[in-house]
């Protein structure tokens, strides 16, 4: 891996990386750590292998790079390593695919151990649609080598030509009938220090009309453990004497303590307390003994809380606090010399948050001075590195486990919930498990962050787009290049200063707001012109890629006999947008029904066409289509934090609402196999097309323009 | 407020002996490790934390565990016997209807209860039955099939 890969690994590339201080600067007593160095009754307890992963089998820790990328074992099961997460985007499925496919084995001979700091390569965080195009590239060169390995080992025992030998079924082919040679023979005794040998870097991984794993519906690795309940999850996580934590919260934001009476809860023999600087928190034997704990003291608590902006005033908040900005510096589209007619229109994007299924959880362990978090991030490392800080001690005294977890979005990036577990820990010489609840996962995580759009444009007597200018206050800079061809486009991204809240990645994070602006400005332009939405944007196009997605969108929905320009209103609008981000392209058209008299309109239909290269898994492609849309339409349609004084006003699924069944529109899907490309990340992009498409078929419904996420008209609410 | 209860767990008498305001879903997951069973939301919202009582599919986070005293609870780790999937929990996996799976226990705990009451749903019905359990990595149109395929196995679902 270069250094720019590398890096690119490890921040999501539109920068927009969550980037603070630490959560808590502990006071922690030097006292505490030598009675965790001499409490015995830790370090005498058995530790099990670990509960979400299982432990390499036949492991002997071969110490050379291929070894830490996989491990064959003389029982012949192959253990392939990597410092990636499974958050429901199907990553363990396809980098286990990716692996069968180089070495030659069937999908259910390799197990995956991901996201254990203590072994494996450093493949970096899970974030940026980034596991595609490096991960897979990554494991299916280090598998290549040892299935290469395998052939030259077999063809100088029994002195053959390795060119002329395949592997199929883990076994050698082409030595003839009396000769039998597989990856089990490999790692024998005999020919096991072969494997000690550094990845070839020029080994060539199997082209795609080799593929026979790779490019197949490969069902989801694990399945049968999640329908049955047996997977554990982060927040399942169960060791021997447990106790359950919980963190008392500030009243607001920024809220600082000035006083607590935690005599009452002290006084208690099951509960153990911390205060610890700007940390209090309690663990017990039950979650409901903690938080009774936490509750009795919250009500002795006082808190001086600093004024705080509320979500009412947000987009001009976000103007006059916008800082120097990134790009170039706007100018004036229309000064162009050849506009004839210009446009200048502003959007505003909501905060919205991605409420996983599992609010952030983490068990924490000290054993030995040693600490071991097992907990559900996107990024191990960082969080090994945030523990490690918080304690004091060197990185290498941390091992941080992350089971498959329950969704992540880009809202895992932070570590707080394993740093919490480790201080309530440390405190009661006991292993804690905190688990936030709904309400601290919508007020104390990270959120999308909001944004204002300008968007001006001009176009020429004959509807051409002559000029462009594209301003992003605060939401993000990806996507913020248009992707049509026209003169000198400008472009600017104005961070605020001080922005109301913690904000980070999220699934295709800003591309989804510029893209929506963008989509809906142009859509206008398309109005002025007085042209075909689809005509108008196919003008403009020369990317070949992004054409075939509209063309194919278009088709599938068929465009041509659905549009026409509506001069009054109607009962059914269609609408479209495309974009691209991270090196994929998606477009979108939308049916939707008009009901004037009830003032509310409905989504009844989605063709979505989607291109990412090479298809490694159509099933889990689809399924990641498909959800992205879905999920694309609560940001769309209803989901807003609003805020006031410092506390979230809708911090609950009762009154935040994400999409559910019954807002499930007619979807198809089309899948443009591109097997002539690289691979990308498709987890993210097919989600920045949904918004723009519906917003412009209610214009075409109703001529009612919407400039806001979610869609905001006083005329028609979204049913 | 100690209280011992008695009740049917997937099967089997359980006696437990514990504070009776504690939610069935705590006391499930911390006293008897049946972490199958998901908190998601607390207030009943997200339907993760779905068990069967008496055969109705009850949110455990809001039941009180005093509530249960005589009656028959059963909880995703039950389904399966022997190894041997339920029927509907071979249809989640035949559909591919999970992304993370954390909503899935829930989710094939309100099938099972839905398909006991209709054995054949139409799509609407479906629909209107699981609306109270959210996914939120949005695998609704997998998971739809997945219901339609465990009341009706032999028929391919499009």
């Amino acid at each position: 891996m270069n250094t720019r890969e590398q890096a690119l690994e490890f921040d999501e590339p539109e920068r927009y990386e969550l980037r603070e201080g630490p959560y808590y600067r502990f006071q922690v007593s030097r006292r505490e750590f030598v009675q965790v160095l001499g409490a015995g009754i830790l370090i005498s307890v058995a530790v099990p292998a670990v509960f979400a992963q299982r432990a390499p089998r036949g492991g002997d820790g071969r110490p050379a790079k291929l070894a830490q990328r996989l491990h064959i074992g003389a029982d012949g099961v192959i253990t392939v390593f990597t410092s990636k997460v499974e958050v429901g985007q199907g990553s363990r499925t396809q980098l286990t695919q990716a692996a069968a496919e180089e070495l030659g084995v069937p999908v259910e001979r390799i197990q995956l151990i991901m996201a254990d700091t203590s072994v494996g390569p450093d493949d970096g965080g899970t974030a940026g649609s980034r596991t595609t195009p490096s991960s897979v590239p990554a494991i299916r060169k280090g598998c290549a080598a040892a299935r290469q390995l395998l052939l030259e080992t077999a063809a100088a025992t029994f002195n053959a030509d390795a060119k002329t030998l395949s592997v199929r079924d883990g076994k050698v082919e082409g030595l003839g009938a009396d000769h039998q040679f597989s990856y089990k023979d490999l790692a024998s005794e005999k020919h096991a220090k072969s494997l000690q040998q550094e990845v070839n870097s020029s080994v060539n991984v199997k082209e795609v009309k080799e593929w026979r794993i790779l490019g197949t519906p490969v069902p989801r690795v694990g399945a049968k453990e999640i329908v049955t309940g047996a997977h554990r999850y982060p927040s399942d996580i169960q060791r021997p004497g447990m106790l359950y934590g919980k963190v008392l919260r500030p009243v607001s934001y920024g809220a600082q303590l000035e006083e607590i009476d935690l005599a009452s809860a002290k006084s208690s023999e099951e509960v153990t307390v911390v205060r610890d600087g700007d940390f209090v928190g309690f663990a017990a034997p039950t979650s409901f003994a903690a938080e009774r704990a936490r509750a009795d003291a919250s009500k002795t608590a006082k808190w001086k809380a600093p004024p705080h902006p509320s979500s009412d005033e947000l987009y001009s908040y976000l103007r006059t606090h916008a800082s120097e900005g990134r790009g170039r510096k706007a100018k004036v589209a229309a000064e162009s010399k050849d506009a004839n007619r210009s446009l200048r229109k502003t959007y505003n994007i909501a905060y919205i948050q991605h409420a996983p299924m599992e609010p952030r959880a983490a068990v924490a362990e000290w054993a030995d001075g040693k600490l071991t978090v097992w907990t559900g991030t996107q990024q191990p490392a960082r969080v090994r590195q945030d523990l490690a800080t918080a304690f004091k001690v060197t990185p290498d005294r941390v091992r941080v486990i992350v089971p498959d977890t329950g969704g992540g979005f880009g809202g895992k990036h932070s570590g707080e919930v394993a740093v919490e577990a480790a201080r309530l820990a440390l405190a009661a010489r006991n292993p804690v498990s905190v688990r936030w609840s709904r309400e601290d996962e919508f007020t104390w995580a990270y959120f999308r962050p909001a944004g204002v759009i300008d968007l001006a444009g001009s176009l020429d007597e004959k509807g051409v787009l002559v000029a462009w200018e594209h301003v992003n206050f605060n939401s993000g800079n990806s996507a913020i290049a248009t992707p049509y061809s026209l003169p000198d486009p400008v472009t600017e991204f104005k961070p605020c200063d001080s922005p109301p809240l913690r904000a980070g990645s999220y699934r295709a994070l800003a591309s989804t707001a510029n893209n929506f602006a963008r989509e809906s400005f142009m859509d206008e332009l398309a109005a002025l012109a007085d042209v075909d939405p689809l005509e108008f944007r196919l003008r403009h196009l020369q990317n070949d890629r992004l054409r075939a997605v509209l063309v194919a969108a278009a088709e599938s929905f068929d465009w041509k006999a659905a549009w026409k320009k509506n001069s009054s209103r109607q009962k059914i609008g269609v609408g479209l947008a495309c974009g691209t981000e991270k090196g994929s392209y998606v477009a979108t058209c939308a049916r939707i029904e008009v009901d004037e008299r009830a003032g509310t309109f409905k989504l009844l239909q989605v063709c979505e066409a989607f291109e990412c290269g090479a298809i490694q898994n159509p099933a889990n492609l689809k399924a990641q289509v498909e959800g992205a849309i879905i999920m694309g339409l609560g940001g769309a349609l209803r989901e807003e934090m609003r805020f006031k004084d410092g506390k979230m006003l809708n911090p609950k699924f009762s009154q935040y609402h994400v999409p559910r069944f019954k807002d499930v529109p007619e979807i198809k899907t089309t899948l443009v196999n591109r097997t002539d490309l690289p691979s990308v990340g498709a987890g993210e992009t097919p989600i920045i097309g949904i918004a723009p498409a519906i917003a412009n078929a209610l214009f075409n419904a109703a001529q009612v323009r919407i400039r806001s996420l979610p869609i905001r008209n006083t005329e028609f609410r979204a049913v | 407020m100690n209280a011992t209860l008695q009740f049917t767990l997937n099967g089997k008498s359980q006696r437990i002996s514990t504070d009776s305001r504690r939610t069935l879903l705590e006391v499930l997951r911390e006293d008897l490790h049946l972490t199958g069973t998901k908190y998601g939301c607390g207030e009943g919202q997200c339907h993760a934390c779905t068990v069967l009582i008496d055969g109705n599919a009850v949110r455990s986070c809001l039941t009180e565990v005093s509530e249960i005293e005589g009656r028959k609870v059963e909880t995703i780790e039950s389904l399966a016997v022997e190894g041997k999937l339920h029927p509907v929990q071979e249809a989640f996996v035949k559909e591919g209807a999970m992304q993370c799976g954390y909503c899935v226990p829930g989710l094939v705990l309100t099938t099972v209860a839905l398909l006991k009451r209709n054995a054949s749903p139409s799509r609407d019905q479906i629909v209107e039955a699981l609306n109270g359990n959210l996914c939120r990595c949005c695998g609704y149109v997998n998971l739809i099939k997945a219901v339609q395929r465990a009341s009706n196995p032999t028929k391919e679902i499009p």
